[in-house]
C-alpha cells in the first residue's frame, strides 16, 4: 500500500492559522483572560447571527480585493505595497461618480465600477511605468503613490465633496447611489454594512483566476514573474508585463476602494490612509497568491476583523489580541518553508509505516 | 585492499521516481573509481546522499569498515570526504588562503601566514603550483579548480569527489587535472570521479561503477574493459561515438555578421570587429576557451545583449533593432549557455515550457486563450521524441528534472521549432554518450534539412565531430576560419591562444 501525502499551500496555511490562533489562546492566558471564552466571542462576535454574517462578508470583500491585488502584481514578481493609494484613488473616483453622475442604476453601477478600476489603475500604472523605464523599485514607487494619494484626498475631498458639517470628511452618498441593496441587506437580517460589492470581488477572482490560468497574458505574466530571464530569451516583452501586471493590480485595489467607500462607509475622511491596503499583504501571503486561497483568507482575516469589538465587549480581552492573531499567522506563513519540512517529514515517516505494513 | 567507502543497497526515491534502487558502491583505498551513468541516472543523488545532502531510504553506509549516519556535509567533512563542486564556490575578490580557510578561520585573530604557508606547502606536496596570495578574480578557472582541490586537502579530506570536473576545463587543463588527480592517489587519498566523459575515465581510473535507470549494472576494471562495451553497459545499447554526416553543401548565407562590437558586462569589447558568414546546409562551429566572447556574441545575435557596432543579418534581414521576439519569428532558435537562468522557468511544469516561445501563436493558442490540450500534446511529443524523463510527464516542474533532462527538453523545444537558424550553445552539455549520439544525429538532420546552425562549444571533440567549417575566437577576435577537415586538434588548440596558424590559406571570403 502506498500512502501519497504531499504538503501542499492548503496544508501549510491550516498549521499557519491554526499556530496563530493557540498562540493567541496564550496570549489571552498571559493576560489573565479565559482564551476559551475570548475565542468563543471572537467568532461570535463574527458568525453569531445572520446579520453578523453579513458585516463579516462586508468586511471580507475589501481585504479580497486588495488580497487580489497584492498576489497578482506578486505573480509577475512585483511587490505591491501601494494598495492603500490605489484605493484612495479608486474610491475618490467612485465617490465622485457617486456624486456627480445621475443615470439610470444598471448603467450607473457600470461607470462606477469603471471609474474606480480606471483611478486605481492609473495609480499601478505609474510605479509600473517607473519600474520598466527607469528600474525604479516598485516598493519605493508605491509607498510614494500612497502619500500623494493621500495629500491629494486632502485637497479634493474640501474642495468638491465638502459635507454640511465638518471640513475632513466628504459629505455622505445617497443611499441609492451607494452600492448596498436593500434586498441584500434585507437578506442578512438588516446589516448596514453588506453591499454588492461581494459579487464584483467574487467576479475579479473569478476573472483573475482565469486570466492566469488559461490566458497567453497570464501565461507572460507568470513566466515573467518566475524567471523574467527565461521570459526575456523566450521573447516575451518583460517590461510590457511589468506595466500590465501593476496596472491591473492597481485597478484591483481601487475597486476595493470603492467597495470600501461607496459601499461599507458612504464617505471618505481626509487624513486616513486605509489599512486595508497592508491587510491585503497578509491576506496574499496566506491565500498563497491564489485567486481562491485569497478568497477564503480574505474571509477568514475579515472575520478576526468583525469579530474582534464583539469580542472586547462581551470579555476583559483588549481588541489587539485579535491583531496580534493576525500579525502571528503571518509571521508563520512567513516562515511556511518550516512547516514544509515538518509534513513532508510527518509524510516520509507515513509512508516509511505504510511501507513496512504492505511488505507483510 | 580495504574499502574506505562502501555504500551498500541504497535505494531514494522522490515523488514518481526510483533515483537509486539497490545501489552498491565500494571504493578501495588509494583508487581512483569512476562512476559512470545516463542522464538522470542516479549519480548527484548518490555522491548526495554521501555527502549528506540527502538521506537515503534504505542501505547502509560505511567509512573505513565502520557503519556511520551522514545527516549534512559536516559530518561528511568530518569523516574526510571532501567534493570538488561543479560550480566552484568561491569568492571571487578573496585571496587563495581566504578563501582556503573560509569557514575554519580558528579563533578571533586571523592567522593569514600560517594558513597560507600550509596551503604552500599543500600545493607542493601535490603539484598543484598555486600562489597563496593571488586573487580569485585574477585566476583561471583551471586555477580555481585547484583552489578548491586545496579546500578539501586544507580540511584533511582522505576521499575526493569530484563532479564532473572537466566540464569547464581546456584540453590542457584537462591533461594537468588529471596528473593532479594521479599525484592525490599517489600520496593516498581516494578519489571518487563522476563523469560522461570515457576517454577520462579510461584515461585515469582504476575501476568504474555503471548505473543505468538508478540501477547497479556492473563494476568494472577499467584497464581491461573497452570504451564502446562501457558505453553500451551505460546505455544499454550501442553507441556510435562518431556522427555519420554527408559532407555539407552550404548555399545562400543565413547568418551574416559584419564588423559586430559588442561590451561585455564590464563595459569593455568582448567581441571585436567581427565578421562571420554561415550558410544554409552548414553546421559553423565556433572554437574557443571559456570567456574568450562566445557569450557576448550569441547575446548580440539573439537579442540579449545591445550591439556597440556593425551588423548582424538573418534571411538577409538587419536585424540589428529588432527585438528578441522578432528575431524569433525571423526563424532564430537558441540553445542557451545556461539552462537553470534562461533555458527554463523551473516552477513551471514542462508543459508550458515547451511552449514558452509560440504560447501566443496557433495552434497553442486563439484569441489570446491557451490551448491546452494543444500544448500538451506538443509536450508530450518533444519528451518522447528527445526521450526527457520525469517523474510526472510533462506536468512535472522543471525544476524537480535533471540536469540531463532539462537539457534535452530545451534542445528538443529548439529542434521542434524548426529554426532556419539554430544557435546551440554547449548543446551538450551535462549528457551522456547515448543523449549526445542523438542530439547530435538531430543537429545533422537539421544541417540537411537545409537550416543553418552556429555551435558554440568548449569541447573540442564536439566541434570537430559536428561542424563542417570551425571558426576560432580569441579574446574577441575571430582569429581565422578553417575547413574541418583540413585542420586537426593541435592547430585549433594553438589558434584558441589566439597564434595564428597559417597552412594554406582557407579563409572564406567575407
Amino acid at each position: 500500500m502506498k500512502v501519497r501525502f504531499k504538503s501542499n499551500s492548503f496544508v501549510i496555511a491550516l498549521s499557519a492559522v491554526v499556530l496563530g490562533l493557540i498562540a493567541g489562546g496564550i496570549f489571552m492566558a498571559m493576560i489573565g483572560s479565559d482564551p476559551f471564552e475570548g475565542f468563543l466571542y471572537l467568532f461570535k462576535g463574527g458568525l453569531m447571527n445572520i446579520e453578523r454574517i453579513g458585516n463579516t462578508i462586508a468586511t471580507a470583500t475589501t481585504l479580497i480585493l486588495v488580497g487580489l491585488s497584492v498576489s497578482f502584481a506578486f505573480k509577475t514578481g512585483l511587490f505591491n505595497i501601494g494598495a492603500s493609494g490605489q484605493m484612495l484613488i479608486g474610491g475618490l473616483c467612485a465617490t465622485l461618480v457617486a456624486h456627480f453622475v445621475n443615470i439610470p442604476r444598471p448603467l450607473y453601477l457600470v461607470v462606477l465600477i469603471a471609474a474606480a478600476l480606471v483611478g486605481g489603475a492609473i495609480w499601478g500604472i505609474i510605479p509600473g511605468l517607473l519600474k520598466a523605464k527607469f528600474n525604479v523599485h516598485e516598493v519605493v514607487a508605491t509607498i510614494m503613490m500612497n502619500w500623494i494619494a493621500y495629500w491629494s484626498i486632502f485637497y479634493f475631498v474640501p474642495a468638491f465633496l465638502k459635507g454640511p458639517f465638518l471640513e475632513t470628511e466628504s459629505k455622505s452618498i445617497l443611499l441609492e447611489k451607494s452600492l448596498r441593496a436593500a434586498w441584500l441587506n434585507k437578506l442578512f437580517g438588516g446589516s448596514q454594512y453588506i453591499n454588492l460589492g461581494i459579487f464584483v470581488a467574487i467576479v475579479a477572482i473569478i476573472l483573475i483566476k482565469f486570466i492566469l490560468d488559461k490566458t497567453t497574458l497570464g501565461f507572460e505574466l507568470k513566466a515573467v514573474g518566475s524567471n523574467r530571464y527565461c521570459a526575456e530569451y523566450a521573447g516575451i516583452r518583460v517590461n510590457r508585463n511589468v506595466i500590465i501586471s501593476m496596472m491591473i493590480a492597481g485597478g484591483l485595489a481601487g475597486l476595493a476602494g470603492m467597495v470600501f467607500y461607496t459601499g461599507y462607509a458612504s464617505n471618505m475622511q481626509i487624513g486616513v490612509m486605509p489599512s486595508m491596503g497592508f491587510d491585503g499583504i497578509a491576506v496574499a501571503l496566506l491565500g498563497a497568491s491564489n485567486p481562491i486561497g485569497v478568497f477564503f483568507s480574505g474571509f477568514f482575516f475579515g472575520l478576526l476583523q468583525s469579530g474582534k469589538g464583539f469580542m472586547n465587549a462581551m470579555t476583559d480581552v483588549p481588541p489587539e489580541i485579535a491583531d496580534t492573531i493576525i500579525a502571528t499567522i503571518i509571521y508563520f506563513t512567513a516562515t511556511s518553508v518550516l512547516f514544509k519540512r515538518f509534513w513532508d517529514w510527518v509524510a516520509r515517516l507515513l509512508s516509511v509505516k505504510f511501507d513496512k505494513k504492505g511488505g507483510n | 585492499m580495504s574499502h574506505v567507502i562502501e555504500m551498500l543497497n541504497i535505494r531514494k526515491e522522490f515523488p514518481g521516481i526510483v533515483a537509486n534502487d539497490d545501489i552498491t558502491l565500494q571504493v578501495e583505498q588509494g583508487e581512483i573509481h569512476a562512476i559512470l551513468g545516463e542522464n538522470g541516472a542516479g549519480k548527484s543523488t548518490l555522491m548526495s546522499i554521501l555527502f549528506g545532502l540527502y538521506r537515503a531510504d534504505r542501505g547502509t553506509i560505511k567509512v573505513r569498515g565502520k557503519e556511520v549516519h551522514i545527516a549534512n556535509p559536516n559530518n561528511a567533512s568530518a569523516l574526510g570526504i571532501g567534493m570538488v563542486h561543479q560550480h566552484f564556490q568561491l569568492v571571487q575578490n578573496f585571496t587563495v588562503t581566504e578563501n582556503i580557510i573560509l569557514g575554519r578561520e580558528g579563533g578571533f585573530i586571523l592567522d593569514r601566514r600560517t594558513a597560507a604557508k600550509r596551503i604552500k606547502a599543500l600545493s607542493e606536496q601535490y603539484g598543484l603550483s598555486i600562489d597563496p596570495y593571488s586573487i580569485i578574480s585574477d585566476i583561471t578557472v583551471g586555477m580555481q579548480q585547484r583552489v578548491e582541490i586545496l579546500k578539501m586537502l586544507y580540511r584533511d579530506a582522505e576521499i575526493l569527489i569530484f563532479d564532473e570536473p572537466t566540464a569547464v576545463l581546456t584540453p590542457q587543463e584537462i591533461d594537468e587535472l588529471m596528473q593532479i588527480m594521479r599525484n592525490l592517489v599517489k600520496e593516498g587519498k581516494s578519489i571518487i570521479l563522476i563523469t560522461h566523459k570515457l576517454d577520462e575515465i579510461k584515461a585515469v581510473a582504476d575501476r568504474c561503477t555503471i548505473i543505468r535507470r538508478g540501477k547497479f549494472v556492473d563494476l568494472v576494471d577499467v584497464a581491461t574493459t573497452s570504451q564502446a562495451k562501457m558505453a553500451a553497459m551505460m546505455v544499454g545499447r550501442q553507441v556510435n561515438f562518431k556522427v555519420k554526416k554527408k559532407p555539407a553543401e552550404p548555399k545562400e548565407p543565413v547568418l551574416f555578421i559584419k564588423d559586430l562590437n559588442v561590451l561585455n558586462n564590464k563595459k569593455v569589447l568582448g567581441v571585436k570587429d567581427f565578421s562571420l558568414e554561415v550558410r544554409s546546409g552548414e553546421i559553423v562551429g565556433i572554437a574557443g576557451v571559456d570567456g574568450n566572447g562566445q557569450t557576448e556574441l550569441v547575446e548580440a545575435i539573439t537579442g540579449l545583449r545591445s550591439i556597440a557596432s556593425g551588423s548582424v543579418q538573418i534571411n538577409g534581414t538587419d536585424i540589428t533593432e529588432k527585438d528578441i521576439k522578432e528575431r524569433n519569428e525571423i526563424g532564430l532558435g537558441h540553445i542557451p549557455e545556461d539552462r537553470q537562468k534562461r533555458g527554463l522557468v523551473m516552477q513551471f511544469p514542462i508543459r508550458d515550457n515547451m511552449v514558452i516561445k509560440e504560447y501566443y501563436r496557433k495552434p497553442f493558442s486563439k484569441n489570446g486563450l491557451l490551448k491546452e490540450e494543444v500544448i500538451r500534446k506538443h509536450a508530450q511529443d518533444i519528451c518522447d521524441a528527445f526521450d526527457v524523463r520525469s517523474g510526472e510527464g510533462i506536468e512535472s516542474a522543471a525544476g524537480k528534472l535533471s540536469g540531463g533532462n532539462q537539457q534535452k527538453a530545451i534542445v528538443g523545444r529548439e529542434m521542434m521549432l524548426e529554426p532556419n537558424l539554430l544557435i546551440a550553445v554547449q548543446p551538450t552539455r551535462g549528457l551522456d554518450v547515448g543523449a549526445i549520439e542523438y542530439i547530435h544525429k538531430r543537429l545533422v538532420e537539421h544541417r540537411d534539412k537545409g537550416h543553418a546552425v552556429l555551435l558554440v562549444s568548449f569541447e573540442l571533440d564536439e566541434i570537430f565531430n559536428l561542424s563542417d567549417r570551425i571558426a576560432v575566437m580569441n579574446s574577441g577576435r575571430l582569429i581565422d576560419t578553417v575547413f574541418t577537415n583540413e585542420t586537426n586538434e593541435q592547430d585549433v588548440g594553438l589558434m584558441m591562444t589566439g597564434v595564428k596558424v597559417r597552412g594554406v590559406d582557407h579563409e572564406s571570403t567575407i
